[in-house]
């Protein structure tokens, strides 16, 4: 009667690899990377499921495969093989990467909604914050124009970005601000399933307050599933239920945020964790 | 009737570097009755919070069983449940209150309270119902609701951690040393906010430093040395 819901997200085996690969490279990789061939094998092989509602925080080093992680999801990259099942596409049956075209888009602007460490991915710098949140409700087919206005005015006051400022261009806002309307334009469609990558790296500690308070309401608020990539410890503590803890493109050690930091097993999350300051 | 029966505990921590095992609890055995309150006692490094930190799953247990007789689930060994089942488990029936505060920045003290319950889906306006009866009964002031806990004396802090885990009206409640480094005084109060507690038939396990405190309160008292108990 308890706990019985399907996963929001199911990823199974994710390989992502650049390069052609190699008989070789498995046994042959200093770190991710084949000493024969060359190949870079940015995940390689990850498995995990993200609940309804729920938090998975993923934490690692620069170059452990977090953000290849990501933008797989968001079809940004091609993975090499794998798959990942989404409960609001085809029931949690079917490949999200062997999806068409245009299943794809719609996978990308009505259950997912992400957010990149580089805002200048995910935003148009030229266009109007406004402008913004409409273009990602048009993606999902909505055509009302006064309903967009009401919808993008509801999501910037909801992060905090005065309405005065709506017309204005992104390239116009601060970092902080920037993020912001990243998060407020993911949030356009109520998606299922929310992407963030380093949200609150490089902001100030009163803007990563705000963004820190803002992601945890989404969640009480919506019930959306997120995944969470940080390298701020204390951000996946405050936000992350789970966690999981990658290394070299694979996942070294999962488990409940708090054991992870209080009772970390393997070698490089002892490592991880005694670095805090 | 026990809520909660562990036995055999072991804890040991293995460190990579340097490559050293660390001994904490050994062997441990407890049970814990429905609406009794055990103490437990020892000096530092003892493995007092080790226990506790192994039924909240913060540690994983190395050896032994935790049966906890649960709600939703009957018993279950917490030691292998699921991480699910842990997460649902400390929503709705277990609560860890601790000597220190862990409170996201930018939050009152009320609101703190308040998103123990809007964190598990309960509409603000009834959380904010019980944030507030709780706030009193724990005799938090109210002139404080409204301010950063950041600030708050030893005291204070744990009054709001107290009405934080208890808002959730947890039924096994564990307390980590929650008379440390306070004054006579705000011991005295504690030790009132305890019997109180009791009095709601709450479980619970608390781990206390000092043993004079404790008399009259507890239900029974365990004294731990290097990791067993011992009489």
């Amino acid at each position: 009667m308890y706990l019985n819901e399907a996963p929001e997200l199911s990823v199974n085996n994710l390989v992502v690899r650049y390069g052609d690969g190699c008989s070789d490279c498995q046994e042959s990789l200093e770190k991710n990377r084949c000493k024969v061939c060359g190949t870079v094998w940015a995940v390689n092989g990850i498995s995990f499921d993200v609940y309804p509602g729920e938090v998975l925080g993923i934490v690692g080093e620069s170059g452990s495969g977090k953000t290849t992680l990501m933008r797989s999801l968001y079809f940004d990259f091609i993975p090499t093989s794998g798959n990942a099942a989404l409960r609001g596409y085809k029931g949690g049956q079917a490949n999200i990467w062997e999806a068409s075209a245009a299943e794809q888009r719609m996978i990308k602007n009505v259950i997912m909604g992400m957010v990149y460490q580089n805002p200048v991915l995910g935003l148009r710098m030229d266009y109007s914050a406004a402008s913004n949140i409409a273009e990602k409700i048009i993606a999902a087919g909505s055509r009302d124009a006064g309903q967009m206005t009401g919808r993008a005015k509801e999501l910037l006051e909801a992060v905090e970005i005065p309405t005065s400022r709506m017309v204005e261009p992104p390239k116009n806002f601060s970092g902080g601000m920037q993020q912001r309307v990243q998060i407020s334009k993911a949030l356009a469609n109520n998606p299922a399933l929310l992407l963030l990558d380093e949200v609150t790296t490089g902001l100030d500690l009163s803007v990563q307050a705000k963004v820190l308070d803002l992601i945890r309401k989404i969640k009480a608020r919506y019930g959306i599933s997120i995944l969470l990539v940080s390298h701020d410890l204390a951000v996946i503590r405050m936000l992350a239920d789970r966690t999981i803890v990658m290394l070299d493109g694979k996942i070294v050690e999962s488990g409940l945020t708090d054991q992870i930091l209080e009772d970390p097993q393997h070698a490089f999350t002892q490592q991880l964790v005694h670095s805090l300051i | 009737m026990e809520i909660l029966s562990i036995s055999n505990l072991s804890k040991n921590f293995y460190l990579h570097n340097p490559g050293l095992e660390i001994k904490s609890c050994q062997n441990i055995n407890l049970a814990l009755e429905k609406g009794e309150f055990i103490g437990i006692v020892g000096l530092s490094g003892s493995g007092k919070s080790t226990i506790l930190k192994c039924i909240n799953r913060s540690y994983l247990p190395m050896q032994g069983e935790i049966i906890y007789d649960s709600e939703a689930f009957g018993k279950i060994n917490l030691s292998t449940a699921t991480e699910r089942e842990i997460l649902y488990l400390r929503c709705h029936e277990i609560g860890y209150v601790s000597q220190f505060l862990n409170v996201m920045p930018r939050t009152t003290a009320k609101e703190h309270v308040m998103n123990a319950l809007v964190d598990i889906g309960i509409d603000a306006k009834a959380a904010e119902i019980d944030a507030n009866e709780m706030l009193v009964y724990f005799r938090l002031p109210e002139t404080l609701w409204g301010i950063y806990p950041a600030t708050f004396s030893g005291g204070e802090r744990l009054r709001l951690n107290l009405a934080h885990a208890m808002v959730k009206k947890p039924r096994l409640l564990m307390l980590d040393e929650p008379t440390a480094s306070l004054d006579n005084k705000t011991k005295l109060l504690v030790r009132d906010m305890l019997v109180k507690l009791k009095d709601t038939n709450t479980s619970m396990i608390g781990i206390f430093h000092d043993i004079e405190f404790m008399d009259g309160v507890c239900d029974r008292v365990f004294n731990l040395s290097e990791g067993r108990f011992v009489s």
